[in-house]
């Protein structure tokens, strides 16, 4: 390692700013989101009126349902039903 | 927070369903994947959100896929160039005003700063949590010394000799350090 001087220092810390807050707690709550997604569209695949219901208010149903409507859940289930 | 925790040791963690050590991992990387996007590769904010997400997001299906735990830096570090490279050739790049026509590529001057900075970055995590928290405030999130002070609730006048204190701190801190390559790349299956 080169010897580094403070104003060189001071240049590569400001080098990694944070990434977006959102990002990162999207990232984050992947595992949940994995986790709960492959639940849901289980049941919608065995639950007919559970599946309209997800197609009709997704936000909703899923707030019945106690699930948290994070973005990754959103848009992968909108992405899953697209075509339903 | 996992500053004393090595990167290895979260991948373990994470193998092992820790979700707190998910959590960890992408603090611990988010920083470096933004930059790689937004830096190295010039990618506008949301083909950048759009190639963090895939990044993670990959990097968590095939976790266990990565033949050492050691290797997750050049992992990540590759798959997010290449993640930038297929946006890239999709077509979306931040306009350059003055040279529209210049040739779609990494600026690796640009890659490899962020890598140095990346040792920097571990090396703070071995400062006392307020030197990293002052350095960070000031010179990564750009914050004035009068937010600084009330954030931290210090004197805002001791705020300057505080920073050139940790820096100096920093610089021992790398010096006491075995040299340590900082390319990324060379590794695996992403």
């Amino acid at each position: 390692m080169s010897a580094f001087d403070q104003d060189r220092l001071a240049e590569l810390i400001a080098t990694l700013p944070p990434a977006p807050e959102a990002w990162v707690r999207a990232a984050q709550e992947l595992p949940y989101a994995r986790e709960t997604l492959d639940g849901l569209v289980a049941r919608a695949e065995a639950d007919a009126e559970f599946r309209r219901a997800l197609i009709a208010d997704l936000e909703s149903a899923l707030q019945a349902e106690g699930v948290e409507p994070i973005e990754p859940i959103v848009s992968e289930l909108r992405r899953r039903f697209a075509d339903s | 927070m996992s500053e004393t925790v090595s990167a290895a040791e979260l991948v373990a963690r994470c193998r092992a369903g820790d979700q707190q050590a998910w959590a960890d991992l992408v603090e611990r990387f988010s920083r470096y994947v933004y930059a790689i996007a937004v830096q190295g590769f010039r990618l506008r904010e949301h083909d950048a959100e759009d190639v963090f997400q895939e990044v993670f997001a990959r990097v968590y299906e095939r976790l266990d896929t990565l033949r050492s735990d050691e290797a997750i830096q050049p992992w990540i570090a590759q798959l997010t160039r290449r993640l930038c490279i297929d946006k890239l050739r999709s077509g979306s790049r931040e306009e350059v005003t003055d040279d529209p026509d210049a040739p779609i590529a990494a600026d690796d001057d640009a890659l490899a700063k962020v890598d140095e900075a990346l040792t920097i970055r571990e090396a703070m995590d071995a400062l006392p949590d307020n030197c990293r928290d002052i350095l960070d405030r000031f010179f990564a999130r750009d914050e004035s010394y009068r937010t600084i002070a009330e954030a931290l609730d210090l004197p805002a006048g001791t705020i300057a000799s505080r920073i050139s204190r940790c820096l100096a701190k920093l610089r021992e801190e790398l010096e006491g350090r075995n040299p340590v390559s900082t390319q990324s790349g060379g590794q695996v299956n992403a």
